[in-house]
Formats: structure tokens, C-alpha cells, sequence
């Protein structure tokens, strides 16, 4: 039997009498790349907000290593190693790159809420931030205002970010969304780069994206899962061309 | 660089009641304080409180209490008023960072009120009067605060004023270091961008509740010094406009930098008192003041020199 790194049973969320996200069992096996893909309103952001307690499900459990998780608050799944990004791209605009990682390598030292003491201690961290940065090509920008950065750049990095949590596994949102060809390119790489040892659940809609990386695919469809397995076999299936990418695109 | 800022700061602190008149200077030091512990919540956690005057004047009224009538020596009188600003900020914070926003200032207001009636009310409060003629009493049972020294010919009430601007620097010194601490790192990521604070597995609510007690605290501690300096505790200090009077002289000196809140209390006290002469239009004229500020540089004072210089000050 595979390795289940995060397991859904059943999970289902209401809005006022509309089915967001219905009976969806979704299982992401260690290592893997999985993507989660479907047309507009599919609910494929409602899965992310569910599975990092965003969003409290109606009904339904969540198992992250095996364990139950669906009582967990968002900050203690991130704790437990699941981090997420968004679709807007999440930073600290008014910091410097170089702090916003520092601030995810920060919370595992403890001193988080030491108000008595000098920031001076943080500076151990940085040759660590610094390292992250350059693993996203980033480094040269270290000092910078991150607000100003190109948004091909904040979102390298949020990724960098996410990666000083040293995450077991990695919640994706969109991550190209919005971008030109060249940063598309540059983030798959990215993202293919640092999933070595990891495992990454990925919202995409940029299908070459998916094509390239996922290993695996879940297709969700007005909140159900409609079809799922690799790429080969699931862009031929015949009710995801229909339902998805519509018939005229073979 | 800093260090010389510092120490010329000092030194003027130090040699200010040779030149302004001390009362006029402690009460600037009080105010100093009280913008300063609001601007930790505002400038650097995001929070907006619009109930700040019940922890600064609840704290006068405390310390009022225990000087005048239970008969406590000023020191603990103060960190009486203190500790209760810190228990109430604790209540009030607790109920407050449940909801964001316009919210969170609306919660702070509408418990701030209830301050504001209870000071009004209560038996030992001296109602509409509120409590006249505080001691000064002696610093440590050692020490007398009312002391008054004749320099060059002017009477000097130097030992309070030492008493003050200590107090003023202590908690100067704790706003200071909190902001540049660990902890502080964290609020301002939290101001930045709360769900990703969140998504990185900080706890929001302990640290919005920590800061939010830290501040009423020391906006107590200002509040309960000028108790001292004016022997009075009054309704003004818990009524709503003090708490808008704070958040104004935030914005003008500069929200989210360690100065601008020293700056714009100084600035709006000494209009106060410049301008007492022309009677009720100070409201008009330090609001026809507020708004070219806001028009022009919406940083603050210090917000803009800082912008230029490219420094945080």
C-alpha cells in the first residue's frame, strides 16, 4: 500500500445550503508532485482553505501522517509541517526579503516572544536567510524593499519562505498565476527544484505547468472529484476534456 | 550615530527644567509616553485602539486612589495605577482581538466608555470634581517629591521632575526595546500580513493580546505619572476625546517610528498651551493642522524625515 503523506475522507464544506466542496477523498502519496486542477469555481481554493483549517469543514476528516488533524487551528497545521501559499502573493512587503525569511526561520528558535530581548539575536539566522534567498535566485536582492520587488520575485520568495519552515509538505495556490512566460519558467524550475524530499499539493491552472511537474492529478469538478491519476491517463479521459478543457482541445 | 541621538536627548531631558517650565515639561513627558505605548499597538502591530484614555486615566485615578486616600508612598502609588492599566488592558485586549479592524477600535471604545461611566459613578472617584489634591508624598518614604529649589531665582520642583523623566525613560526604554525585539519582529509581520503570519505558525492572538497588554500598560504608567504631576485625576483623561487625542498625535509625529509619537504629543501639547489664549478655536486650528498633515506627509513628521534621511528613526 502507498505512502499517504495527506489523506481527506468524505471532506465536505456547505456555504448557506451550497455545496463548495462535497464527499472529496483526496490522497497525496509522499514525494510526490500533486496537482489539483478544474475550471473556475471548482473549489480547488476551498480544498487548500480546508486542509490548513482556513475554512472548517462541514464534514469530513483530514489525516496528515496518518493522524487526524480536522480539529487543528491554522497555525498549529503550520507547526506540523503543512505550509501554504496564496493565491495573492503573501509577503511582508514593508520588510526586506532577507526578514521575511527570517521571520519563518525565527519561529522555530523560541524566542518569539522574548520582548525583553535585543534583535541582535536574530542575527545568527541570517546566513541561513541568505542561503534560501540564493536558492530562488534571490540573494542579489536580499537589502531591497519587498513591496517593490516584480511579482515573479514575490512569489520566489513566499516559496523561500516556505521553505526555511522546512515544510514536510507543501500547499501551492496558483503559483504562477499571473505571471509572464519567463517567470512561469523560472518558478517551475523552482518548484521542481525543491521538491526533492518533499511533497507538494499544487492548485495550477497552467496545464504545461502540470504536464512538467505533477507526478499526479486530481480533477475537481463543482466541488467533486471528477478524475484522477497521471497526466497521460487523465488528459485523455474523455469527461475531463469535456468538462475541463472543453472538447475542441484534444 | 545613534548612541550621540540618544545621549543629546538625554542630556536635554536632563537640563529641560532649567529652561521650560517643568510642569509644562513633565506633562509633555506624560503624553510623550502614553503616544508612544499606543503607537507600539498601532504603528507596529496594526491594531487600532480607540479606547487608549481608560488605561491611561484609569491608572491616574488608581494611583490618585492609593496616594491620597490609602496613603501609599508615590512609587508604589504608581506602580499600583500601572499594574491596574495592565489587568484592565488584559480584559479589554482579551474581548478586543477577536475581531479586526474597524471592529477591534469599536470593541476598544465601547469598554473605554464603560471606564469612562465607571469613573464617573464610582463612589471613590470624586465624579464630575474627579480626585483633587493628590500628595506628592515622599519617593520611598525618603525623598520629598513636592520639594521645590530656588535656582537663579525660580522656584524648581526638580526631585519630581527627576522622578518623572526616570519614569518617562524606563518606559521609553521598554517600548523600545520591545519593538526591537524578537517579539516585535513578529508584530510587524503581523501588520504586514496577518494570515500569512498565521500560515508561518505564529499564533496571532497571543501576540496581538501580549502587545495590547504591554501598551495599556505603559500608557497606564504615563497616565499614572501625571496623576502625580498635577495632583488631579479627572474625567478628561478617560473620556473619549483623550483617546482620539492620541491617535492624533500618533499620526502627526508618525505612525510605526520610535520618535514621531515623542514628537507629535510635544507638538499638539505645546499648541494646547501656545494657543489656550484664543479659546475654543484650538479644536479648529489644531484640526485645520491634523488635516494639511494628513494632506501633505502622511508618514508624520518623523515618517517623512525618515523617508528622506533613509533611515528608520
Amino acid at each position: 500500500m502507498a505512502d499517504y503523506i495527506l489523506e481527506t475522507r468524505k471532506l465536505s464544506k456547505e456555504f448557506k445550503g451550497f455545496a463548495a466542496v462535497s464527499d472529496v477523498n483526496l490522497q497525496v502519496e509522499r514525494g510526490h508532485i500533486h496537482a489539483l486542477i478544474g475550471p473556475n469555481g471548482a473549489g480547488k481554493t476551498t480544498v487548500f482553505n480546508l486542509l490548513t483549517k482556513f475554512l472548517t469543514p462541514t464534514a469530513g476528516t483530514i489525516l496528515f501522517n496518518g493522524k487526524d488533524i480536522t480539529g487543528e487551528k491554522p497555525a498549529q497545521i503550520a507547526l506540523k509541517g503543512v505550509i501554504r501559499s496564496f493565491q495573492i502573493s503573501a509577503v511582508f512587503p514593508n520588510l526586506t526579503p532577507l526578514e521575511n525569511v527570517r521571520l519563518a526561520l525565527q519561529r522555530s528558535t523560541g524566542n518569539s516572544h522574548q520582548f525583553w530581548k535585543s534583535d541582535r539575536c536574530l542575527q545568527k539566522l541570517e546566513g541561513r536567510a541568505l542561503e534560501l534567498l540564493d536558492q530562488v535566485g534571490l540573494s542579489g536582492l536580499a537589502g531591497e524593499v519587498t513591496g517593490e520587488l516584480a511579482y515573479g520575485r514575490k512569489r520566489a520568495l513566499e516559496i523561500a519562505t516556505t521553505l526555511a519552515l522546512e515544510p514536510e509538505l507543501i500547499l501551492l495556490d496558483e503559483p504562477t498565476q499571473g505571471m509572464g512566460a519567463e517567470d512561469v519558467d523560472r518558478i517551475t524550475s523552482l518548484v521542481k527544484r525543491v521538491s526533492a524530499n518533499r511533497t507538494i499539493l499544487m492548485v495550477e491552472h497552467n496545464l504545461k505547468v502540470v504536464s512538467t511537474l505533477a507526478d499526479r492529478i486530481t480533477v475537481l469538478q463543482r466541488g467533486s472529484i471528477l478524475a484522477e491519476g497521471p497526466y497521460a491517463e487523465v488528459s485523455r479521459n474523455p469527461q475531463v476534456l469535456e468538462a475541463y478543457m472543453g472538447s475542441e482541445h484534444v | 550615530m545613534n548612541k550621540i541621538l540618544w545621549a543629546v536627548l538625554i542630556g536635554m531631558g536632563l537640563l529641560a527644567p532649567f529652561v521650560v517650565y517643568p510642569v509644562f515639561m513633565m506633562k509633555l513627558l506624560c503624553f510623550g509616553l502614553f503616544a508612544a505605548a499606543f503607537n507600539l499597538l498601532l504603528g507596529y502591530t496594526g491594531l487600532l485602539s480607540f479606547g487608549h484614555a481608560a488605561f491611561f486615566g484609569g491608572a491616574s485615578y488608581v494611583t490618585g486612589y492609593l496616594v491620597k486616600s490609602v496613603g501609599l508612598t508615590p512609587e508604589l502609588g504608581v506602580l499600583g495605577g500601572t499594574l491596574s492599566a495592565a489587568l484592565l488592558g488584559y480584559a479589554v485586549g482579551s474581548l478586543a482581538i477577536r475581531r479586526q479592524g474597524i471592529y477591534f477600535a469599536m470593541v476598544t471604545l465601547a469598554l473605554a466608555q464603560i471606564v469612562y461611566f465607571v469613573a464617573l459613578k464610582a463612589p471613590f472617584t470624586g465624579g464630575e470634581d474627579g480626585l483633587q489634591g493628590i500628595p506628592r508624598g515622599d519617593l520611598f518614604g525618603l525623598i520629598d517629591l513636592g520639594r521645590v529649589y530656588t535656582v537663579g531665582g525660580s522656584p524648581l520642583g526638580l526631585n519630581l521632575y527627576y522622578f518623572i523623566f526616570f519614569m518617562f525613560c524606563l518606559g521609553f526604554w521598554i517600548i523600545y526595546r520591545t519593538i526591537h525585539s524578537p517579539f516585535g519582529h513578529v508584530l510587524k509581520a503581523i501588520r504586514e500580513n496577518e494570515t500569512r503570519a498565521v500560515s508561518l505558525g505564529y499564533q496571532v492572538e497571543r501576540f496581538k493580546l501580549m502587545a495590547f497588554v504591554i501598551s495599556a500598560t505603559l500608557a497606564g504608567m504615563a497616565g499614572a505619572m501625571k496623576s502625580l504631576v498635577f495632583q488631579l485625576a479627572s474625567l478628561t483623561d478617560v473620556s473619549w476625546h483623550a483617546s482620539g487625542e492620541v491617535v492624533l498625535m500618533t499620526l502627526l509625529g508618525g505612525v510605526g517610528t520610535v520618535l514621531g509619537p515623542l514628537v507629535g504629543a510635544f507638538t499638539v501639547v505645546t499648541l494646547q498651551s501656545e494657543l489656550s489664549s484664543v479659546g475654543s478655536w484650538i479644536t479648529v486650528i489644531i484640526g485645520a493642522i491634523f488635516v494639511v498633515c494628513v494632506l501633505l506627509f502622511r508618514r508624520g513628521v518623523v515618517g517623512e524625515l525618515s523617508r528622506l534621511l533613509k533611515r528608520p528613526l
